[in-house]
């Protein structure tokens, strides 16, 4: 069988499992824009064009309270900026693309999309562009249009969700299940351990600044007990 | 619309952050490309999952928005039931289905 068609495959059933939580968390987007005040294309039109759920929240949330456009734009980009970190991370496999495949790749950017490739790359040092490619496409069909689908089905039904489901703990979730495979080594627990305390301890800076203060201090400390740190990781092939 | 929240300035936000956001996602997919980067660089790439993460994370399962920021036990059991399954089995529906089946359980249970 065609290599790439088995990664794309391989990469859709990677996707699917986020599904369980991504469906219900789109739902409720749709069901709040429209509380919030939102028409069915403002609510679609952010769906598509943000693709990012903590970050549309965020907004929605900004928007009811009253706050400056510029305030509720900083704050809701700001949320994004780790997919900074994503984009450089995926650059190292990807970069090889032609610049409209990687213009694709980087509107379909998301924790999922990322997250799920990044660990089956990593797994597999020799796999080439085009299966990369591939399984990262799989997983973007598994996922994005499920984002806009339910965002739409909320907006129109927009019954409230039950808070029996607990979907504040969605993200939390979904965050869990793309972190756990990545603890593989000493110096990913440490790095770990290492944004969670940082995270907490600096929750009091604006716009979400101490994640991105932790993620950074996180990724020093990974890489210095991969340098200096007892029992080494096996190296990753360069791509 | 609630408030000062024109009709207008709900586009202006939303396209803004759209494009804003495309922007971030492109940054370096679009700028580096197959440049090789250098190896200390590359090196903090491989931690980027395990830095930016658990992070986000942390604050969302210690305070809780639902229980108005105090925390939960049934959130933190369930933390736990996703990331310990997730490790063991390296499966997303396992993490997610047991973290959930925790969450569940301990908000009907405690």
């Amino acid at each position: 069988m065609n290599t790439a068609r088995t990664h794309f495959l391989a990469g859709f059933r990677g996707g699917l499992p986020f599904l369980l939580v991504l469906i219900p968390f789109s739902l409720l987007f749709g069901v709040l824009a429209v509380e919030t005040g939102l028409d069915l294309g403002q609510t679609m039109a952010m769906s598509a064009l943000v693709i990012a759920g903590a970050s549309q929240f965020t907004a929605l949330q900004l928007i009811a309270d009253n706050a400056p456009l510029l305030v509720a734009l900083v704050t809701a980009l700001a949320v994004n900026l780790r997919m900074a970190m994503y984009s450089a991370s995926l650059a190292a496999h990807l970069g090889h693309a032609p610049l409209w495949q990687r213009a694709l790749v980087a509107y379909t950017l998301v924790d999922q999309t990322y997250g799920a490739s990044i660990t089956y790359f990593q797994d597999r040092p020799g796999l080439g562009l085009r299966d990369k490619l591939a399984f990262y496409s799989g997983a973007v069909l598994a996922v994005c249009p499920a984002w806009y689908v339910f965002t739409f089905v909320g907006a129109v039904a927009g019954t409230a969700i039950p808070e029996a489901l607990a979907l504040d703990f969605a993200v939390p979730v979904t965050f869990l299940a793309l972190v756990a495979p990545q603890l593989k080594s000493l110096a990913h627990v440490t790095a770990a351990l290492v944004s969670v305390v940082l995270a907490l301890a600096l929750a009091w800076m604006p716009f979400g600044l101490g994640l991105l203060v932790a993620a950074g201090c996180a990724m020093l400390a990974g890489a210095a007990v991969e340098t200096w740190g007892p029992g080494r990781p096996r190296q990753e092939a360069r791509p | 619309m609630s408030g000062g929240w024109g009709e207008l300035q709900v586009w202006a936000l939303i396209a803004a952050l759209g494009l804003g956001t495309y922007l971030i996602r492109l940054s370096f997919l679009g700028l580096i490309g197959d440049r090789e980067l250098p190896p200390f660089v590359m090196r903090c790439l491989r931690y980027v999952p395990v830095a930016v993460l658990p992070g986000l994370v942390a604050p969302l399962a210690v305070w809780p928005a639902a229980t108005g920021g105090q925390p939960d036990p049934a959130r933190l059991l369930a933390t736990g039931a996703a990331l310990a399954i997730g490790a063991a089995t390296r499966s997303v529906l396992g993490a997610i289905v047991g973290g959930m089946g925790v969450l569940y359980l301990g908000l009907w249970l405690l």
